[in-house]
């Protein structure tokens, strides 16, 4: 029933997924700004969560305009909230094309996954049900979302830990036809892979492997925590607290065959580490990149 | 999943007792424990949140007390907006009301203080007027000068010693040599790139109050309840904080 994803003839969705540098770059924390500002081009790109940049003005602001100078941007939304069953937040996504007006990033990014509803924001990314109504509702969201902000958006695969019975699609269909359908890019999230596959006792190369790659901007590498379900199973925490996993590693490896080198992305959120350990780990991607290996067999 | 199922499972991620339908496990195992997961993630990152926003409250009653309290807030007052900045804002009131934190009356207006330290941090950028801005104005229009408040200024008056509990926990003062019933009017406000927290002299709050509202320059030092003089000492501290980021004379084409 569904096809896999094809350019539409859409303007919009011809243009690039994303003008990121097919290299490793870090998201951006506070506390590294001096080391990153006083000598530009430490890593290949900076990543920092859009709803950070949304004051009137102030420190953070300027931060960012200082950093573009010597930085390709991509801009990470977690709040739109796509996957979610009310409209759009309008006022939000006001916001988010003024932001990618003033800082025109080479990337834009968000999420399938809701994080509010009704009146209230969560917080969180949290799961949707794979069947046909909500693909019909991703889709529309994400068109509204192209349109307003004029511009391709990558998508991200989440990462989950529990599933619906209502769900009949398998999850890299369901990404696949949103692809398709709406033109728009998808941003592969690795670490979430090993996670939601781990959860749901899938093999997440056989995932891999069926990932629409033709339409992937992105790559993001993160750390998971491990716990266990109440039967022992395994049950992983998308912590980003961490060093990326070994298996993550592999898993990278892997889709690098099909992907060539691509803009790929150390997500550290949590017990940020310092500049040198984040740049560490962006370097044994950048060995994957460029096909060397050494540095990533070693990780 | 029908416009109802996402609703119950709102209500679930912040309703610990509620029960979730069509969840399912791909072996088996308890679906409540891996929605915990959820439930655990959102009250967790906004109580998080709320640690980052007021670090001397949390200073002040503990850590154990202060994620009770935050707890108890999240639950009763998620996030409205998507700018987790600004999350918290209601929290001050909150805690005025939240009765285990009763006998601490000083620290709801110390929860005021580091919300606006915040909102300063986010606020417009704007010159700050300095001296020499005022050395052009002919002695005699001095006092029909309108001036307006720079956009990060905020003003928390309190009937506790709101400046010096902040500064002990930022290492200024001995918290011991702080005693809490003193009256303090805090001005926060941030001229340049940093955020600046200042505890005014008697009649400095007036006068911005008195700015803020349009009054001149002269009616604005009158109010200070200072004698004229001694008010004018007052208002040229307020100048060097950065309180002012424009000023005109009535009649003046702006």
């Amino acid at each position: 029933m569904l096809k896999t994803p094809e350019a539409s003839s859409s303007g919009l969705a011809r243009s690039a997924l994303s003008s990121l540098p097919r290299r490793a770059g870090i998201g951006f924390k506070p506390q590294h700004f001096e080391e990153l500002s006083e000598r530009g081009s430490r890593t290949g790109f900076l990543e920092v969560h859009a709803e950070n940049y949304m004051g009137a003005g102030g420190p953070a602001l300027a931060q960012l305009e200082r950093l573009r100078r010597d930085y390709p941007l991509s801009l990470h939304g977690v709040a739109l909230s796509i996957g979610g069953e009310g409209p759009l937040n309008l006022e939000h996504l006001t916001r988010l094309r003024i932001l990618l007006e003033r800082f025109q990033p080479s990337a834009f990014s968000e999420h399938l996954a809701w994080s509010s509803h009704g009146p209230y924001y969560f917080n969180d990314l949290l799961p949707v049900a794979y069947d046909g109504p909500t693909l019909d509702r991703v889709c529309e969201h994400v068109d509204l979302a192209q349109n307003t902000l004029g511009r391709r958006l990558l998508l991200e695969n989440p990462s989950t830990y529990l599933q619906f019975s209502e769900s009949s699609i398998d999850e890299v269909a369901f990404i696949s036809e949103v692809a398709r359908r709406t033109g728009c890019g998808l941003l592969l999230d690795v670490n979430n892979v090993a996670v939601s596959c781990a959860n749901h006792g899938r093999d997440p190369f056989a995932y891999l492997d069926a990932f629409p790659v033709a339409c992937v901007g992105e790559i993001h590498l993160a750390g998971y925590a491990e716990e266990h379900d109440t039967l022992g199973a395994p049950l992983r925490i998308d912590a980003h607290g961490s060093p990326v996993e070994p298996d993550v590693w592999a898993l990278f490896r892997h889709i690098l065959n099909r992907t060539g080198p691509i803009a790929t992305l150390i997500e550290w959120d949590n017990d940020v580490p310092d500049l040198a350990t984040l740049l560490a780990e962006a370097k044994k991607a950048d060995a994957c990149l460029a096909g060397s290996g050494n540095g990533c067999r070693a990780a | 999943m029908t416009a109802s199922h996402q609703s119950l499972l709102a209500a679930a991620l912040l309703g610990p007792d509620l029960t979730i339908p069509g969840l399912k496990t791909w072996n088996g195992s308890d679906p409540v424990q891996r929605f915990n997961v959820y439930r655990n993630n959102v009250v967790h990152s906004l109580v998080e949140a709320l640690r980052a926003k007021f670090p001397v409250v949390e200073h002040l009653v503990g850590r154990t007390f202060f994620g009770a309290m935050a707890q108890h807030f999240v639950r009763s007052a998620p996030p409205k907006s998507v700018i987790m900045a600004r999350y918290g804002d209601e929290f001050p009131d909150f805690v005025a009301s939240y009765a285990p934190a009763g006998p601490l009356a000083y620290l709801a207006d110390v929860a005021r203080l580091e919300a606006a330290r915040v909102r300063a941090y986010h606020a417009a950028d704007a010159r700050a007027l300095g001296p020499a801005d005022f050395e052009t104005i002919p002695p005699h229009a001095l006092a029909d000068l309108v001036l307006t408040l720079h956009p990060t200024v905020r003003l928390i008056r309190s009937a506790h010693a709101i400046y010096a509990l902040w500064a002990a926990h930022q290492g200024e003062l001995e918290i011991g040599d702080v005693d809490p019933a003193v009256p303090q009017d805090v001005l926060v406000v941030r001229p340049a790139g940093e955020v600046l927290v200042a505890s005014l002299p008697q009649g400095a709050a007036e006068i911005l109050e008195c700015l803020a509202s349009g009054a001149q320059l002269g009616a604005a030092l009158m109010a200070s309840g200072t004698p004229g003089l001694e008010a004018i000492p007052v208002f040229r501290m307020l100048v060097m904080l950065g309180a002012f980021c424009a000023l005109s004379l009535p009649g003046e084409i702006e």
